[in-house]
């Protein structure tokens, strides 16, 4: 079992692995096999090369797929199918275009019969909360990527649920939104007291907002190493100028180098571990 | 109100045009707008007419009903397997670009002269490009929606109706301004060739009298009709926010 365990464990995962079948009748071994403990309150943090199992992971976690082997365990309680108290955060674009961002924001309490003065209370207060008061009925086609992503976060926000899964949430957006939009994760982070794991492929991203990062190897994905970033719990963007930062991006791309190559399928003689 | 501004003077060009090969051409190929508009006004107020609009309002009825209802049953029913859309997307563009007129007789030995006959002319008119727009509308939307609405844990009742249902409209809605406008088309062409009754057969029965004023008045009547109903549609269309 990898670090760290105890009382407070959130989501633990026992031995789980995942293969597909191709089409050729071949067997793909995506996953695994991972052990892995996640804290409550956690803000932990997942990098790997492409195609190692990462979105695997989430979808493992969020009841989307299931696991070939092994146990997933959501506060103590084995996952079958989409657990209550989950909240995923996808890379694509998933606000609904034909509403509007209040509507966007209100669906999943709406469809949960939630009374209307309590979908009132929690959207204005969610809306509010990701800066966007302004433009509550304006629809997704009229804001720029990162307001339509605030939406998403928004949309998943309001539900409280207890782990917030994030696939890349910000993979399509400039480095400069990226950094402030990673700030308002924080705060919503800070806030909310949820459990939080981040999918991504941005090393400053992972070393900025996570309090642990996990390093994936290469097809099929396993854990070969954790870093406690060791922040405060009150942290944002300005934390990239520490020197400690620097340490753990590096040693982050050390890992995740040779990684890659072999993702790539290319050979490293040069490479460090 | 700038759009309203530019209809109108869309309108006045294509009467003044009309007008002036009016002038080019003379009584033996074109009524004046003017004659025309009095004629129509005529033809409005007699029986025969409104008994000739209501059988082509039926069997239009009809036809656009099974265009609408079973395109769009047919294009989801082939739009939700991947696999049976990519298949009948190229048999469904063979079969509508065959001249569907070649087949007119084999409906006639089918349905025989008269009603079912117009309808299902009609209906072969409109049903394929509503299937489809909207097999293709469910083929496009975006998977990260389904994944979305599992997240959510909706059932699939809520996935058709809050999801794929408004997901799907906008095309779904310019396939039905297609269909609606093909289908008048085929049941009037089906009323020209075989039909005793129908405004096509108004047209038809003018043609051979020669009497070119009844041929422009209908034809001023169907075009008004059309174009209301596309309004309509489009209006539809453009309040729907994508």
């Amino acid at each position: 079992m990898t670090e760290p365990a105890g009382n407070d464990v959130h989501v633990r995962l026992t031995g789980v692995t995942r293969a597909f079948e191709l089409s050729s009748g071949a067997k793909l071994h995506a996953l695994g096999p991972i052990d892995l403990d996640i804290r409550r309150g956690e803000f932990f943090g997942v990098v790997g090369p492409s195609g190692c199992g990462k979105s695997t992971l989430l979808d493992i976690l969020a009841g989307l797929s299931s696991p070939t082997q092994g146990t997933v365990l959501f506060e103590g309680k084995p996952i079958n199918g989409v657990p209550d108290g989950v909240g995923v955060v996808f890379q694509e674009d998933a606000s609904f275009s034909w509403l509007s961002v209040h509507d966007n924001v209100a669906f999943g309490l709406r469809r949960n019969g939630v009374d209307a003065a309590e979908v009132s209370r929690r959207v204005d207060y969610a809306i509010g909360f990701m800066g966007l008061r302004d433009f509550a009925n304006a629809y997704p086609a009229q804001l720029s990527g990162g307001m339509r992503q605030r939406v998403c976060i928004a949309r998943t926000l309001v539900l409280q649920p207890r782990l917030i899964l994030l696939d890349e949430p910000f993979g399509a957006l400039d480095q400069q939104t990226r950094l402030l939009m990673g700030e308002e994760l924080l705060r919503l982070w800070r806030e909310t007291g949820a459990t939080v794991m981040l999918i991504t492929h941005a090393l400053d991203e992972a070393a900025m907002l996570s309090d642990r990062v996990g390093v994936m190897s290469a097809r099929p994905g396993k854990f070969i190493d954790f870093i406690n970033t060791e922040w405060p719990r009150e942290r944002d963007s300005r934390i990239v100028s520490d020197p400690r930062f620097g340490a753990i991006t590096s040693r982050l791309w050390d890992k995740l180098r040779v990684e890659s190559l072999k993702s790539m399928g290319t050979a490293s003689p040069g490479a460090s571990a | 109100m700038k759009r309203t501004g530019d209809s109108l003077l869309l309108i006045l060009g294509i009467l003044v045009l009309w007008q002036v090969l009016y002038w080019l051409a003379g009584d033996i190929a074109l009524t004046s707008p003017t004659g025309t508009a009095e004629h129509l006004w005529k033809l409005l107020g007699t029986a025969r007419f409104w008994g000739h609009a209501a059988e082509t309002a039926r069997a239009f009825a009809f036809a656009v009903a099974i265009s609408l209802v079973g395109g769009v049953a047919l294009g989801v029913l082939l739009g939700l397997n991947r696999t049976s859309g990519v298949v009948s997307e190229p048999i469904l563009i063979a079969l509508y670009s065959l001249p569907k007129v070649t087949l007119y007789p084999l409906v006639l030995l089918c349905f025989g002269l008269g009603m079912s006959a117009k309808v299902a002319f009609g209906a072969m008119h409109g049903l394929i490009p509503v299937t489809i727009f909207t097999m293709k509308a469910i083929m496009q939307i975006k998977p990260v929606f389904w994944r979305t609405a599992h997240v959510m844990r909706l059932t699939p009742r809520q996935m058709a109706f809050t999801i794929a249902l408004p997901a799907v409209l906008p095309e779904v809605i310019v396939g039905a301004r297609l269909g609606f406008s093909l289908t008048l088309l085929g049941v009037l062409i089906g009323e020209m060739f075989a039909s005793q009754r129908g405004l096509g057969f108004m047209i038809m029965s003018a043609m051979g009298l020669g009497d070119m004023a009844t041929i422009m008045a209908v034809a001023v009547f169907l075009s008004v009709f059309a174009i209301a109903a596309n309004a309509l549609l489009m209006w539809l269309d453009r309040a729907i926010p994508r």
